[in-house]
């Protein structure tokens, strides 16, 4: 293997290539051919390093550069590869990354903890030796070789570990589902059809740290019995279909998958499918029946896919962040997973922070943390300066929380108790400019055109709904189109088949409560 | 590879015959060969959801209406140039339906339609994940082009004619 004294990782996820990423990189390149340094020097691409603009690491000393653009290469590379001292001007402020990424596992940008994303951006996604060398796939050993199934699952249920896709079913609960079930055949898919608005975790998941997701899913597999694994990702995601599809192959060529893993008498097999870009296909049932090559629409449950699901056999099927945290929780343990987060919620979770703010991005902290805290640590302030009027969380089947209600704490015991959902982990942070009833008929627009069309309260409620928001919205409103709003929104929520028109209401349930008085500008002047 | 078809030409079926042949003992093979056949022949046209329906013996029914459901599946051939303009929530509140309709009266089409002269295509895409770049415009999937405004949108369009 060829020695480089210096490795630079550059963040290429989208908002990166955005900004310029492919062009830093190979400004950078040749800058580093002019100096004769190429063969000392590695530039790998990595997934989001969390920094604005672009972003990299140079290691081994781990300073971390943000807003890098081409005009910066060429100093970038004389001052601190050529001189050897860090380029003062460009280094990512305030978040003291230069000392923290190098010591993964401590805290990172203000208030987070890395658990799910320890290795993204620390390591070249495509190479397996990487993460091997980053105690991956130790767990995949350790359950091969010391544990039994049951003993895997009694740690995964004593972690708390629950399901971060949105519903919060607890993981280790599932996984015995499947476990007791008798079947010739079982399955483990993973659910990567991230398609909820503002939502990129997954991505970023897949991106930078694909042997996590891969590991995890064969441990999952050696645990209920199944050794044919799915997972099934969004199309639109090109670069995660690579990287994982790269680790896949990777992994079978170490034996670190395929027949007799490491010696055992254990199988397993990967699969990468993908999706056709129909939202609905996020819900479980939905997606198994995709993958099944048919249309994405959801299945009458129960029975439930651990007890029966694809092709009719016991079938587990967990979100990528989920299936992230599981090699960490064997190697280091349940006790030791629990000591981060809070009571009934254990870990940590990934938000994507949008909206009318100043610092976007992704953030992974404990569970726990209130809304208010994430708006002042993290967002800050709003991009026009003005008051945050609401935060809607969740993603676009989430909830819309007034700024009133800051104080309530994003972990899932307490999001349940009041009735709400931390859903795909986007928080959406708007201001006072935000017209709330514009708002919902992006909402509205979004959900008509993605209901499936197989049971009528979604079916019809979305349109039904859809017509009134933009009525409310055009200032063409009567009164009666908020209680009727109000009247479906019950009904659908009640009727409908599944997730996705059980919660499409949502947000306009919130809204109704807590902004009636915007919706009630939106009535004709002559019928108030 | 292109494909030769053309007006009213044979179009050439043998790699579609192949890819069939690749997976036809496959359980659930449908949705993957449906993306093959599109990247290769641009667009699923009657003519091959037949020979797929045959082929993988799936009812052609089921073979159309998996066709339909998927926005990513289509049945006329696209544009050289298929401009998507995100309809995210977050680029939304940053003006992304005002987009849609500059684009659409610039190119003269309605979104989901293509160009007389075959070069543009114009689609909303749900949520690309971009979302502090909102709004966001990708050309080809591709190209991306961040914090669109209404005013750079002759230079976009130009920079593809």
């Amino acid at each position: 293997m060829k020695f480089f004294r210096s490795h630079i990782l550059i963040g290429m996820d989208t908002p990166s290539v955005l900004q310029g990423a492919k062009g830093v990189k190979e400004a950078l390149i040749s800058e580093l051919s002019k100096k004769g340094l190429e063969n000392e020097i590695k530039v790998i691409e990595t997934g989001s390093l969390g920094f604005s603009g672009v972003g990299m690491i140079v290691y081994t000393e781990g300073t971390a550069y943000e807003n890098v653009t081409i005009n910066d290469v060429a100093e970038l590379v004389e001052e601190h590869l050529v001189k050897g001292r860090a380029l003062t001007r460009l280094i990512a402020k305030g978040k003291g990354a230069a000392d923290v990424v190098a010591n993964a596992e401590e805290k990172l940008l203000d208030g987070q903890v890395r658990i799910v994303l320890k290795n993204a951006g620390r390591i070249n996604p495509d190479d397996i030796n990487e993460y091997i060398a980053n105690d991956g796939y130790e767990a995949l050993g350790k359950v091969l070789a010391q544990m039994s199934p049951k003993q895997v699952i009694d740690e995964v249920k004593a972690s708390e570990l629950r399901g971060r896709g949105g519903a919060a079913f607890p993981t280790g609960r599932k996984w015995e589902f499947t476990y007791g079930t008798e079947a010739d055949q079982k399955y483990v898919i993973c659910n990567a059809d991230e398609g909820e608005p503002g939502t990129f975790k997954d991505r970023l998941i897949m991106e930078g740290d694909p042997h996590s997701v891969v590991e995890s899913m064969a441990i999952c597999g050696y645990a209920i019995g199944a050794n044919k694994g799915f997972i099934y990702i969004r199309g639109e995601y090109k670069l995660s279909i690579e990287r994982i599809q790269k680790a896949i192959d990777d992994a079978k060529k170490l034996n670190l998958l395929g027949n007799n893993i490491l010696g055992s008498d254990f199988s397993f097999d990967l699969e990468v499918c993908f999706g056709g870009g129909a939202y609905v296909c996020g819900e479980e049932t939905a997606l198994i029946e995709s993958i099944e090559g048919k249309r994405g629409e959801p299945r009458l449950k129960p029975p439930y896919p651990p007890v029966s699901g694809l092709w009719n056999k016991p079938t587990i099927v967990n979100n990528v962040e989920t299936f992230a945290n599981i090699p960490q929780i064997i190697t280091k343990g349940a006790q030791w997973f629990k000591k981060t987060g809070v009571e009934g919620s254990a870990g940590t979770k990934v938000f994507t922070i949008i909206g009318d703010i100043n610092e976007k991005g992704l953030i992974e902290v404990p569970m726990g943390i209130s809304l208010r805290e994430v708006f002042e640590n993290i967002a800050k302030v709003t991009k026009s300066g003005k008051k945050v009027k609401f935060a809607h969380i969740g993603g676009s089947s989430g909830n819309i929380v007034p700024e009133k209600n800051f104080d309530i704490k994003l972990d899932l015991a307490t999001l349940a108790n009041a009735n709400l959902t931390h859903g795909s982990g986007v928080i959406l942070f708007c201001s006072e400019d935000v017209d709330v009833v514009d708002y919902l008929t992006s909402i509205s627009q979004f959900f008509k055109h993605e209901s499936c069309g197989k049971c009528t309260p979604c079916r019809e409620g979305t349109f039904r709904l859809d017509e009134m928001v933009k009525r409310l919205a055009a200032g063409n409103g009567s009164e009666k189109d908020i209680t009727k709003m109000k009247e479906l929104c019950e009904v659908m929520k009640r009727s409908s088949f599944c997730g996705l028109g059980q919660a499409a209401v949502n947000p306009f349930l919130d809204c109704i409560e807590h902004f009636a008085d915007e919706l009630r500008q939106g009535v004709k002047e002559e019928a108030r | 590879m292109v494909c030769s078809c053309e007006n009213g030409k044979e179009t050439d079926f043998s790699l579609l015959d192949n890819i069939i042949e690749e997976n036809r003992d496959n359980e659930g093979i449908l949705i993957n060969v449906l993306h093959k056949a599109q990247t290769h022949y641009g667009a699923l046209t009657p003519q091959i959801q037949k020979r797929i329906s045959e082929g993988l013996n799936i009812p052609l029914s089921e073979v159309y209406g998996t066709i339909t459901f998927y926005h990513f599946f289509t049945m006329v051939p696209k544009g050289k140039y298929v401009v998507k303009i995100c309809t995210g929530t977050a680029c939304y509140v940053r003006g992304a339906n005002k987009l849609v309709e500059q684009f659409s009266e610039k190119l003269g089409i309605e979104v989901g339609g293509t160009t007389d002269d075959g070069l543009f295509s114009l689609e909303t895409v749900r949520c690309v994940g971009a979302c502090s770049l909102a709004p966001v415009v990708t050309v080809n999937d591709e190209d991306i082009f961040k914090r669109v405004s209404a005013k750079e949108i002759d230079d976009i369009i130009a920079k593809y004619k």
